[in-house]
């Protein structure tokens, strides 16, 4: 039991470590194309993460030890998340009723150190970048909940194993299509907001006012920069694989071809998220709000044609 | 039984020793600080004695008031209230002799210690009572103690003020509380409590609606709310963790309590508990966002709080209405080990934020900064207290949370019943979460981070560890209970099992399947190593690297070179997107701030949050009715005889009348 408990860990959190800065390269190449670009390799992400973690640390006088507790937590997070959802054809190794609000609640931790350590630097740039962070997540968690409990309706249970098990194939097919379309809606918009990516920040701006997690993340340099983008490149594997096992619920029974199937799934994520930054414009920061409680009005909907 | 009489003997007299010592002496403190210990140890050693014997946990003596008794009685439900009181006490005891100590409050110091011990005794009375009028008498001389310990520093106005507004509050409640006992005496025959799902519906809608008003003002639900963030701000700090930790929970306690006496409750009950804690929760912590003045700002997160712990309340309300008792059991689990968790990281907030107030003689947020320098213990400490009580992994909050969440899941399975429509409690704690975590991070972020933005602040003095090892012992609790959640399910499955009408059934539901604490523990644990192994992971790589950073490096300032500590975000700014977005409940004042041409002159601008109730609402309409009331005085009492001579003849008119017919 322990055993098979431990194996199934390691290989969960091995796959992960290995695909996620893959899908940062992805992203990249869909809008080098777009843009009529060669663009970066699609390793490149891997040499960047090699690279910072060879580098030193520069620090600001200002900064203590919490400055580097947003990096350690930024990068534990994922990890820990990454053992409650199931993947690449993967049952998830920690499964109980109600580890969906954990699930939630980890992002929230690690929001919360990461927006704390932009304000060690004491720069109103960062605190800018931190006060935006929270602002939209109070508007993205309430989304989170109501999709969750359309999904708990249609599961009969409160495990993300079973949340996003098998009964999806079914229901895809039944009446509660609908909802579930308007739930894969919410959670991407969801995805789009925790992963900071167009139309609500822009995560290759460094210099605009407008941006919210790069500049939350602006003071830091070498290893602990290496662990931001590592933990947001995981962070983007899990929320995704969320979305992923919603919309590619059906399963072939070999477990090659499941795995396969998830990560061409995320692949398509990837590109999806590409093609939307190639062609959308970041919104302005007053519209955010109303998008994201717009967004919330459409979960709702869907838990309302599951309730009925 | 002996162990808790006698530690609120020893609690009740703490503070009389120390009237007949010197002014500016120490001696009376440790006198009262020892026998605070010991009493409250004493209490509980009592309180565990009683539930592992459940036959010696109760006593009945004679009392010459009519229909009173000496009942007292220890069970699971009120254990949940007891136990973190006295961890509280002691804590807060230990703390004063550094925060409050008498040489340097000559005036106040014993006044406050006198009525410490009172309050204290009062609520170990009230909280194990069996007997309305022992209930009342602990009820009375709780609100009175704690009107003394609100107005210690009653040579300040605003102090006055605060304990005015509180004493009329509180009183407005005890005479709700009067009505329900006299209408549960007419249902049931006698002042004692009645047994658990004894008393028949009639006649309770008036009991629930009386004690909502009662209870629901001293724990401060929204709108009843009103004395609460004055009193709490008010009052010093280890008092102030008192109130707010453990004395408006005594509200919850009497809601609990009474609504275990009822055989069936009307779905209208939970509802309405539901409701009044969904808005107490989301416009507590939008208030508290709005705030600058860091103790009125745990005040209203404390209303937050009671509104997460009323929602478990009517969660496990509406699971007896439907008779659901997965329900049940989840739901008033959730509220009584959020009565626990609350106490205990709302102490250690107000604890430490005593401590940052001692040394930097401030309550003003936008007057701090890098205080974590200053004071390392306490910034880990207040760390600790907001990481929990914005109910977040692997602290308490999140138990107690996870708790309610799966409470407000359940009633999915019942898509056909109203009850469904419960489901909304979880999106709204949900929203309650994000906004603390909001609030918290920017309480965290002003006050211990980025530099100083006052000389006071950049001048602050760390605490004396006799400070520290209180918070310490509070936080040690936080995260027992957060890693550790399985040792509590036992008590929290006996306290389910008191208060429900099923139990058979839904007793044993915390900690098995469907509440599976023990995965949380292990979660808990994992993400634990997994921060250590990778911070340890950073620490290694940065001794490595950079032995030695440069301690000439600033912050970069976006290239300007003349960077000050005022352009950091201060406490106002942060709230302020979020302020906006819920204007239609605040109405926050802005003052200044308008920068018009190309070289505009300099200018200010403040911001202000009063609260919405008490400034906006009541007293404009208490201005008015003194006013109509002054018109009214006018015309009537005018000074001429002859009116009141015919008031004399109109009253013997109207009199005879009545006695005629």
């Amino acid at each position: 039991m322990t055993g098979t408990l431990a194996l199934s860990i390691i290989l969960h959190l091995s796959i992960l470590l290995l695909i996620a800065p893959l899908l940062q390269g992805i992203i990249t190449k869909t809008k080098a194309l777009f843009a009529g670009r060669r663009g970066a390799p699609l390793l490149q992400t891997y040499f960047d993460l090699a690279r910072l973690f060879r580098k030193g640390f520069v620090f600001s006088r200002t900064t203590t030890w919490v400055f580097l507790a947003g990096p350690v937590i930024g990068l534990a997070i994922p990890l820990l998340a990454s053992l409650f959802i199931p993947f690449c054809g993967l049952a998830a190794p920690l499964s109980f009723e109600g580890d969906m609000i954990l699930f939630v609640y980890l992002f929230a931790l690690s929001r919360f150190f990461t927006a704390v350590a932009a304000l060690d630097t004491g720069s109103s740039f960062e605190g800018m970048g931190a006060v935006r962070e929270v602002t939209f997540s109070c508007l993205a968690e309430p989304t989170m909940l109501f999709s969750l409990l359309v999904l708990a309706r249609l599961s009969d249970g409160m495990a993300l194993n079973t949340l996003l098990g098998s009964y999806l194939a079914t229901a895809w097919h039944s009446d509660a299509s609908a909802a579930l379309c308007l739930v894969v809606i919410s959670l991407f918009v969801v995805l789009l907001v925790e992963n900071s990516r167009i139309p609500f920040d822009d995560p290759n701006t460094h210099l605009e006012l407008t941006m919210i997690h790069e500049v939350m993340v602006l003071d830091h340099s070498g290893p602990a920069l290496g662990m931001i983008l590592y933990g947001a490149a995981m962070k983007l594997v899990v929320l995704g694989a969320l979305v992923v096992s919603l919309v590619l619920p059906w399963q072939t029974g070999w477990w090659l071809t499941d795995a396969l199937l998830f990560i061409a799934g995320l692949a398509g994520i990837s590109v999806i998220i590409g093609i939307i930054e190639s062609t959308m414009a970041r919104l302005r920061l007053p519209r955010i709000p109303q998008v994201l409680i717009g967004t919330s009005i459409l979960s709702i909907f869907a838990l309302v044609l599951v309730l009925r | 039984m002996i162990w808790l009489i006698g530690g609120i003997f020893l609690t009740a007299m703490s503070g009389i020793p120390g009237l007949f010592t010197s002014r500016t002496g120490r001696a009376g403190e440790h006198i009262a600080c020892g026998l605070i210990i010991t009493g409250t140890i004493s209490g509980m050693l009592g309180v565990i004695l009683a539930l592992l014997h459940p036959a010696t946990s109760s006593i009945n003596l004679p009392w010459s008031l009519p229909q009173a008794q000496l009942a007292l009685q220890i069970d699971p439900i009120n254990a949940f209230f007891l136990a973190p009181m006295f961890l509280v006490v002691a804590c807060g005891s230990v703390y004063s002799l550094r925060y409050w100590p008498q040489p340097e409050h000559p005036s106040n110091g014993r006044k406050l210690r006198l009525f410490y011990g009172l309050i204290c005794a009062a609520m170990m009375v009230l909280l194990t009572a069996r007997n309305g009028v022992l209930f009342l008498v602990g009820w009375e001389i709780m609100a009175l103690a704690g009107f003394f310990l609100i107005t210690t520093e009653d040579n300040k106005s605003e102090v006055r003020q605060a304990g005015y507004i509180y004493l009329i509050a509180t009183h407005s409640g005890t005479l709700a509380l009067f009505g329900v006992f006299a209408c549960l005496d007419r249902v049931s025959g006698s002042l004692m409590f009645p047994a658990a799902h004894s008393l028949a519906p009639a006649g309770s809608t008036i009991i629930f609606i009386l004690a909502l008003i009662g209870f629901g003002m001293k724990a401060g639900l929204i709108p009843l709310h009103i004395w609460l963030p004055g009193a709490h701000a008010a009052a010093p700090s280890h008092a102030s963790a008192l109130l707010s930790g453990v004395m408006i929970k005594t509200g919850i306690y009497g809601l609990v309590r009474l609504t275990s006496f009822f055989a069936l409750i009307p779905a209208w009950w939970g509802w309405t508990v539901l409701v009044l804690g969904i808005v107490s929760g989301i416009m507590g912590v939008a208030l508290a966002l709005a705030q600058h003045d860091i103790k009125r700002l745990l005040a209203y997160h404390s209303v937050e709080n009671i509104g997460i712990i009323a929602m478990g309340l009517g969660l496990a309300l509406l699971g007896r209405s439907y008779d659901m008792p997965a329900l049940v059991a989840l739901g008033l689990a959730g509220c009584l080990l959020h009565v626990v968790n609350h106490g205990l990281f709302k102490s250690v907030l107000f604890l430490s934020a005593g401590a940052v107030i001692h040394s930097v003689g401030s309550r003003d947020i936008d007057h701090y900064g890098g205080l974590l320098k200053r004071q390392p213990w306490v910034a880990a400490m207040f760390l600790g207290g907001a990481v929990a009580i914005c109910g977040l992994p692997p602290f308490n909050g999140f138990i107690s949370e996870w708790f309610i969440y799966l409470a407000a899941f359940q009633p999915l399975q019942q898509s056909t019943s109203a009850v469904a429509m419960a489901v909304i409690a979880a999106p709204a704690l949900a929203l309650i979460g994000g906004l603390a975590v909001a609030c918290f991070v920017k309480v965290f972020g002003t006050t211990f981070l980025g530099s100083a933005r006052s000389s006071a602040a950049a001048q602050a003095h760390a605490a004396a560890p006799l400070m520290i090892a209180p918070m310490a012992a509070l936080l040690g609790a936080c995260v027992w209970i957060g890693l550790l959640p399985t040792t509590l399910a036992p008590l929290l499955n006996d306290a389910v099992a008191v208060w429900s009408a099923h139990a058979d059934t839904s007793s044993g539901i915390i900690g098995a399947a469907s509440a599976p604490l023990s995965w949380v523990s292990l979660s808990g644990w994992l993400l634990l190593s997994l921060i250590v192994v990778i911070g340890w992971w950073l620490r290694s790589i940065k001794r490595r690297t950079t032995p030695n950073a440069d301690p000439s490096l600033t912050t970069w300032g976006c290239g300007y070179q003349f960077a000050t500590t005022r352009m950091q975000y201060t406490a106002s700014s942060f709230a302020d997107a979020l302020v906006r977005l819920f204007k239609f409940g605040l109405w926050s004042e802005r003052h200044g701030g308008n920068v018009s041409g190309l070289f505009p002159q300099a200018t200010q601008f403040s911001s202000h949050t009063p609260d919405a109730v008490l400034d906006r609402l009541l007293t404009p309409l208490f201005r008015a009715s003194a006013w109509l009331c002054r018109r009214l005085r006018a015309i009537f009492q005018n000074g001429e005889i002859a009116f009141y001579l015919l008031y004399f003849v109109l009253t013997i008119i109207a009199l005879l009348t009545l006695f005629i017919f």
